[in-house]
């Protein structure tokens, strides 16, 4: 049998075979991403590598090795660990709850020292790898039995519930579409995600109670935002004029005037994208978004190439995760969704998204590299 | 295997869709970035530079103005203030104390910058002391390298040199009220002053100049970044009167402590060389926002300091106005100069009695003697054959009744009446017995100083109806004024008038006391003294009080008009000192001297060319 073959053949190889058979485009893809990013946060500075290009640079490398490192571990390890790195993270949230750092408003950090830590953009992944575990030996017809149905919307409820409480709006929206899509990959049937979401359209009203201020205000300026030009709306309209302004071959590197004279608020995180769109056109905000498809795109076939329903589920997932992380950043700075704070995934400032993501691609890597791999019931070879 | 192979199925096609959808979306992100940046970005483009250009004005300096000889009357001095720019001072408390070191700074001033400090942006600079001297300034530039982030600002103010001398000539300026804005930017920065009074604001625009403009690039917080695009503004246009600054000073102070108005000027072009109203006030007070206690005072001031007495002040013109009624009997074949007329000290119309000034009479004049000894009784049977309609026409041919639109704000008209005037004004007919009064200048007459020496220039100057002025030249164009027209009136009749004028200042003549003995300058004129209250019969009887003994809003105002020098009259002087008492006694002297001070200054060689008056700094400039 050559699955067996390949199966003796997967954890049998030495550290260099397995880096022959890593997916180096994918991580070339992926140098290149951050080297968008790395011009975009200098440019931010002013031309400068400080303060935040020469540190996200650092953190890269952290990151790169992290995910080399995690790309090269069996994905049998990575299966039997879903629930501990899920359970982990978890753990940090309900930290965070009790005594996070106060940040814009909101308690979203851990601090480590020299490196602080938001535990809820962990747990995008963390969601992607636990609900692959779980879905892992589950077929069509017992992914759909209500019983089954239930640990995966608690696993997903339980950390939602911790972020909407930070309050981070943008993250708890991003747990749950990973969450959902995974049940989606999973088999569940189409008319429940259809009966939940008219449920949930009926809920509005009651969640709209439950929303703190500034988000009832965010959402109040997304629909409208020449209601409070100076106030909550000056972010939303600056961005659509530094977008416009842009034009189809952009203002140049370095000559945005939106980004520079800082009409553009937090334009080295959320806003980065409206920078690049600014100062590289039409041309650059659409290649941007092409080389994030090419990416997804990739994700999905090393999803559809794995040999076990656990790599493949996590593949799928964690390119939704991506797909969710690129189309809330950018759909939120052209005007489309309310501003609520997500990152651009390599081109934002900031360390936990990017180890996060690179974390992810580790995990995907590896789900590549195993990908003839079988996985039993308990993570071992059956 | 089988269950792993629907499994793969199901999976392959859900993947498929959630990949479909996720190329619906990114199309849903790309349309929205085609809309932003290719269909809007013209508008997008426009509020981009919106947001990063900002165009501030640049205000310009304003013109100077000088007098005949290029004298400087009104100049822009450059008003020193400290300023501190706290982001560039770092240690804020410390460096205002190492100031204070420097120059004096107060300790509340110091804690007010802090406290400002604390409200705005760090950028902005703060001001610390204003109204520095230059030693002070040389001080600080001394020190600055112990003392980040102070500046010194370069700002205009007005200064007028004479003080208070010509200021009801030259006006003042003040800040920008809102009746004033017309809608120009310039008008709206704060600081800018217009001319409010005088010349400064009869010429006010061509002295004010143009605005320069500064394209800026600025941040979202308002620093600017860099200029883009600089245009010069224009420096307002230099303007020269006809004023001698000397010859005001010198008629003012010759005012001392009485009040009233005196004009000088050039009979043949018109040209006022003095304009003086007394009491007056400090321009200066105005440049930099007047205090209220200040303003208070100048308009509480029973003297009225502020109206220019010399174009606004109406008075009966008294015995100076007799020419004109001789003038009317002579031109209009009324009377000859040889008409005489017997004074016995008063003369009976119906049952009124009008008197002569002079009790029991001057006897027997002709028409050079009534002029010569101002007899009221010879003047009060002139005008009763003359006739009212007719002196109000020579009066009007010799400029009263109208403002002579000279270049000042508030000039009063004056008023001669007629008939017509009376009833349109009051409503009953005209009574000869008020012609005998007009006759002797008195009643409803009322002329401005502006007015008499005017007359007195058109009697003296060939007939000719010169008009005052004031400028010489603004900018660069010299003012020129067409000849004026011929009067029209007979040689010999004027002839007549200047001879009986001449005499007045002559042995017998009611000024011979004030009369000029230099060689060349001698002065002929007319004195007046006008009556503020009516005199009651019981006090002719008892003999008119002593003139002193009344209260002083009660005393005669003094006149006198004036030309010289005889032989060739070049320049016309009229004086009124208000509640003064005797033409003779108080108004002819004050014009004497004027006169012979005029004529001496007159023999000076001209003044250079006068200097451009363009600082070398701008305001806003930083030294």
């Amino acid at each position: 049998m050559s699955t067996a073959f390949d199966n003796a053949r997967a954890s049998r190889v030495t550290i260099a075979g397995k880096l022959l058979l890593l997916s180096w485009p994918l991580v070339l893809l992926i140098s290149l991403l951050f080297a968008i990013g790395f011009a975009m946060l200098f440019s931010a500075a002013g031309g400068k590598v400080e303060p935040w290009a020469g540190r996200q640079a650092v953190r890269f490398a952290i990151g790169l090795c992290l995910m080399l490192g995690v790309a090269l571990v069996d994905i049998r390890f990575w299966f039997r660990h879903a629930y501990s790195y899920y359970g982990f993270v978890l753990l940090l949230l309900l930290v965070v709850e009790i005594a996070g750092d106060i940040g814009m408003g909101a308690r979203r950090w851990i601090d480590f020292g020299p490196v602080s830590l938001q535990p809820s953009e962990m747990m995008k992944v963390g969601i992607v790898l636990a609900l692959a575990r779980y879905f892992h030996a589950m077929d069509e017809a017992r992914a759909n039995r209500l019983p089954s149905l239930v640990p995966p919307l608690v696993l997903i409820a339980v950390p939602a519930a911790l972020i909407v409480r930070q309050p981070d709006l943008g993250t708890t929206i991003t747990v749950v579409l990973c969450g959902t899509a995974m049940l989606f990959l999973a088999g569940v049937a189409i008319w429940k995600f259809v009966v939940v979401g008219l449920a949930g359209a009926g809920l509005v009203p009651v969640v709209w109670q439950f929303l703190r201020e500034y988000q009832r205000q965010r959402v109040l300026t997304f629909l409208d935002p020449s209601r409070d030009p100076l106030g909550a709306g000056y972010h939303i309209t600056q961005s659509k004029i530094a977008l416009g302004s842009g034009g189809i071959a952009g203002k140049g590197f370095l000559d945005g005037t939106q980004s520079h004279l800082n009409f553009l608020p937090e334009k080295q995180t959320d806003f980065i994208f409206t920078m690049l769109a600014e100062e590289f056109g039409l041309i650059g905000s659409l290649t941007l978004l092409m080389l994030f498809l090419v990416v997804i795109f990739y994700a999905l076939l090393i999803a559809l190439r794995s040999r076990n329903q656990f790599g493949r589920l996590y593949a799928a997932g964690f390119a939704a995760t991506l797909f969710i992380y690129v189309f809330i950043n950018t759909a939120m700075v052209m005007g489309l969704l309310p501003v609520v704070g997500v990152p651009l995934p390599f081109i934002s400032f900031g360390g936990t998204h990017l180890w996060t993501v690179l974390f992810g691609f580790g995990l995907l890597l590896s789900v590549s590299i195993h990908r003839h791999t079988e996985i039993g019931r308990l993570g071992y070879a059956d | 295997m089988r269950r792993d192979r629907d499994r793969y199925r199901l999976f392959t096609r859900r993947a498929a869709m959630l990949g479909a959808g996720k190329v619906g979306l990114f199309g849903l992100l790309a349309a929205r970035l085609y809309y932003l940046q290719v269909v809007e970005s013209d508008r997008y483009t426009m509020l981009a530079e919106d947001n990063r250009i900002s165009v501030r004005l640049m205000p310009p300096s304003r013109g100077a103005i000088v007098d005949r000889h290029g004298e400087l009357l009104a100049l822009n001095q450059q008003a020193f203030r400290v300023q501190i720019v706290p982001e560039q001072a770092r240690r804020l408390e410390a460096v205002l104390n190492a100031l204070g070191d420097v120059i004096e700074v107060p300790e509340h001033e110091i804690a007010r910058v802090l406290r400002s400090a604390r409200r705005q942006r760090a950028f902005v600079p703060i001001t610390v002391r204003e109204g520095l001297s230059f030693e002070e300034v040389s001080k600080v530039s001394l020190h600055a390298p112990e003392l980040p982030g102070v500046q010194i600002d370069v700002a205009q103010s007005r200064f007028y040199p004479a003080g208070g001398a010509a200021a009801h000539v030259l006006g003042y300026v003040g800040a920008v009220a809102e009746a004033d804005l017309t809608g120009e930017p310039v008008l709206t920065l704060p600081g800018f002053r217009i001319g409010k009074a005088g010349i400064e604001r009869a010429h006010d625009l061509a002295l004010r100049g143009r605005a320069g403009t500064s394209e800026v690039e600025v941040n979202a917080v308002g620093r600017v970044v860099r200029e883009l695009y600089r245009r010069e503004g224009d420096v307002g246009q230099e303007l020269m009167l006809s004023i001698d600054a000397e010859l005001q000073a010198f008629t003012a102070a010759r005012f001392g402590d009485q009040t009233g108005a005196a004009v000088v000027m050039d009979v043949h072009t018109g040209e006022v060389l003095t304009l003086v109203s007394a009491p007056s006030f400090d321009p200066n007070l105005f440049s930099q926002g007047i205090r209220a206690e200040d303003w208070r005072g100048l308009i509480n001031h029973p003297y009225k300091p502020l109206t220019n007495k010399a174009i606004a002040g109406q008075y009966s013109p008294g015995s100076t106005f007799k020419m004109v009624v001789a003038m009317a009997a002579l031109e209009y074949g009324i009377a000859t100069p040889s008409q005489t007329f017997s004074c016995r000290g008063d003369v009976a119309l119906g049952e009124a009695i009008f008197h002569c000034w002079k009790k029991g009479g001057h006897g027997t004049l002709d028409m050079h003697g009534g002029i010569q000894q101002s007899c009221d009784v010879y003047f009060y049977e002139l005008a009763r054959r003359v006739g009212v309609e007719r002196i109000a026409q020579m009066a009007y041919r010799l400029g009263f009744g109208n403002p002579l639109d000279i270049e000042l704000p508030g000039e009063q008209p004056g008023i001669v009446p007629t008939n017509e005037w009376k009833k349109a004004r009051i409503g009953v007919s005209w009574q000869l017995g008020e012609t005998l009064v007009v006759g002797i200048g008195q009643g409803y007459l009322l002329a401005t100083p502006l007015q008499l020496a005017t007359m007195t220039a058109r009697l003296v100057n060939g007939g000719r109806a010169v008009t005052p002025r004031l400028t010489r030249r603004l900018g660069s164009a010299a003012k020129t004024m067409p000849a004026p027209a011929e009067l029209g009136f007979q040689r010999a009749n004027l002839a007549t008038i200047e001879r009986a004028m001449a005499a007045v200042t002559g042995p017998g003549g009611t000024a011979y006391r004030a009369r000029i003995e230099l060689a060349g300058m001698a002065m002929g004129g007319k004195t007046g003294t006008s009556q503020v209250r009516r005199i009651s019969l019981a006090e002719r009887r008892t003999g008119v009080r002593k003139h002193e003994d009344l209260p002083r809003e009660q005393r005669d105002h003094a006149l006198f008009v004036g030309y010289a020098p005889i032989e060739a009259p070049r320049y016309a002087v009229a004086v009124i000192a208000e509640h003064g008492g005797g033409g003779a006694s108080v108004a002819a002297p004050i014009a004497r001297d004027v006169l012979i001070e005029t004529q001496r200054r007159g023999t000076l060689p001209r003044g250079g060319t006068p200097q451009a008056a363009a600082p070398a700094t701008r305001p806003g400039d930083r030294i």
